[in-house]
């Protein structure tokens, strides 16, 4: 039943966090290194708040590059113009991809099904063009340099994520733990019971009485939120901005993630997000054409396994 | 907190003495060329039992589309408690009391009866947006779904997923998620479609038991003549869109236009 997680939820909750909290431990040995898993969590973030809405709302957006993309520019220009700040360039960039998300959302949320993903892909693509176009802000092609992240100051001592790629990978990770709390404790209130209640039947959902457009615009400024963050926490690990970040392609590698991780899981993303960063990894050190690689086991994933990675293990488990 | 599960009732109860909870004056509904309903006028008392007959193609399924606020009228008004609800988003006739269920049953047949019982009981007490809720809150809802799930017949299934019940046991699970929502006016469209003798059979007992506890007015449209003309107060029939005749049971079956236009042309 609903409330009280089952001790097997809750094992399974440990098992995760226990590995991600050893990574730095295990993955050197297995062939990895701390910075790999750093991508790997900020990209997960980003498929986890693309699934907010596609695995748990059951809206398609195919253009949310945009704002982890604004979030990265919202976070880098703060370090380059406003203060050497890490905690302020996180809420800047945050705020700017929530923000604009929350705007946009306003029209967006009234389309439904294909005409949903093509006005996401549409005004995703006009803000790519903006950092493509604007170089005396963004730097146009190039990307935006010539800013770093900076140590975290806690008054006592001072956190070195700058050169320490560890220290760097659990700040991540608590920024990482941060919102996925908050999107389980969205999903398992009220309110996240009636955005699983438009995903299941939009009908039944408005005839009990929920504001079907205006619960939608919600979710997605919320998720545009989450992915505002991500972005910002990008920028942060590259120490550069790319307008390609904003583009529907990097859209369409986050909702690869969330299908092949398993969209109907709140964890399939970040399955899917490890797949496709080791493999990305792995595979453009070896040819230029990884794309290919990631693309075949992509469609392998959704004909033989449609609910993902994760729904398979599920399956295993439960039989 | 219970205290808000129980003002809803209370509004409910103490609402002014107003005879009538729906007023539908001369609606009409043009879709295209073609007029699904024309001019229809009706009034449904509280707690009246009201059945709407017809034959297939006579209007019912888009005149309850029209009270539920599936689509606006192209013509006419309709009044629900008093107020002018003709072009009221659904979601907000819901919130004044208002519930209905599908012809083709409408649920969320991949969370369990609970789950499903869930989502519209919280509406209900008013908790649609919120982040969480006391452990008083969860108790209160838990308990209302508890009720529901007893009325309705469904107490072992309460941890099963809706979709994999029986067809008979969906439609009830459909209905038990309107009540959820303490409504003051129920619309069933053909609460037995489909069912076998022994289902209709316990269809039917659900439906009396609701219009016994005597608040809530029901509007149902049924083609099973033993359902209508063993559960309704008044009749209503339809025919090509337009009003054809209403009365109480033994008038309906009286009459000569309806037995000519619906219940075949033996009179």
């Amino acid at each position: 039943m609903t409330g009280a997680l089952s001790t097997r939820k809750l094992a399974v909750l440990l098992a995760i966090w226990a590995l991600l909290a050893s990574a730095p431990y295990w993955m050197p040995p297995l062939g990895g290194y701390t910075a790999l898993g750093t991508r790997v969590l900020v990209l997960a973030l980003a498929a986890m708040s693309v699934n907010f809405l596609l695995g748990f709302t059951g809206v398609l957006s195919f253009g949310h590059a945009a704002y982890f993309g604004l979030g990265a520019y919202g976070a880098g220009l703060a370090l380059k113009f406003l203060a050497p700040s890490t905690p302020l360039a996180l809420l800047c960039g945050m705020l700017l991809g929530g923000l604009v998300g929350a705007a946009l959302g306003w029209v967006i949320a009234r389309r439904r099904g294909v005409y949903f993903a093509m006005v996401t892909i549409a005004i995703g693509q006009v803000f790519y063009y903006i950092a493509f176009q604007w170089s005396s802000l963004t730097g146009g092609d190039d990307g935006l340099r010539g800013f770093s992240r900076q140590p975290i100051d806690f008054g006592l001592f001072k956190l070195d994520i700058v050169s320490n790629s560890q220290a760097f990978y659990y700040f991540v990770l608590v920024c990482f733990a941060l919102v996925v709390a908050i999107m389980a404790f969205i999903l398992r209130s009220p309110f996240g019971r009636t955005l699983i209640a438009i995903r299941e039947n939009e009908r039944r959902a408005r005839f009990l009485g929920v504001p079907v457009e205006r619960h939608i615009w919600i979710a997605f400024s919320l998720s545009c939120f989450f992915m505002g963050f991500a972005g910002a926490l990008y920028a942060l690990v590259n120490n550069f901005a790319d307008p390609r970040g904003l583009h529907y392609s990097q859209s369409g590698d986050f909702v690869m993630m969330a299908v092949m991780g398993g969209m109907r899981n709140f964890w399939g993303p970040l399955l899917g997000a490890a797949v496709f960063v080791v493999l990305q990894d792995y595979l453009s050190s070896v040819t230029v054409n990884w794309m290919s690689g990631v693309g075949v086991l992509f469609v392998l994933i959704v004909l033989f396994f449609p609910r993902g990675l994760l729904g398979v293990v599920k399956r295993k488990v439960q039989a | 907190m219970s205290s808000a599960l129980e003002a809803k009732t209370a509004n409910g109860a103490t609402s002014e003495p107003r005879a009538k909870v729906l007023e539908v004056a001369n609606v009409g509904k043009r879709f295209g060329s073609l007029a699904a309903v024309t001019d229809v006028s009706l009034a449904v008392g509280r707690g009246e039992l009201r059945a709407i007959i017809g034959p297939n193609g006579a209007g019912k399924t888009t005149f309850f589309n029209l009270i539920s606020g599936f689509f606006p009228p192209s013509t006419g008004r309709i009044v629900f408690d008093g107020r002018d609800v003709t072009t009221m988003p659904a979601h907000r006739r819901v919130a004044i009391g208002m519930a209905r269920t599908f012809q083709i049953t409408e649920i969320f047949p991949e969370l369990t009866v609970y789950e499903n019982l869930q989502i519209g009981a919280e509406i209900a007490a008013g908790f649609r947006l919120r982040p969480w809720l006391s452990r008083a809150e969860k108790t209160a809802i838990r308990i209302r779904i508890d009720e529901i799930v007893e009325l309705a017949g469904l107490a072992d299934k309460v941890d099963r997923l809706v979709g994999e019940l029986a067809h008979g046991d969906q439609r009830v699970a459909e209905i038990a998620m309107a009540l959820t929502l303490r409504p003051r006016l129920l619309l069933l469209d053909e609460p037995a479609a489909g069912m076998g003798d022994q289902e209709t059979y316990a269809v039917t007992r659900l439906i009396r038991d609701l219009h016994r506890g005597g608040e809530m007015a029901i509007v149902l449209i049924e083609h099973d003549m033993r359902v209508v003309f063993g559960l309704a107060d008044r009749i209503t029939v339809l025919d090509q869109g337009r009003l054809l005749a209403e009365g109480s049971p033994q008038e309906i079956a009286a009459n000569a236009a309806v037995q000519q236009a619906y219940l075949g042309k033996a009179a």
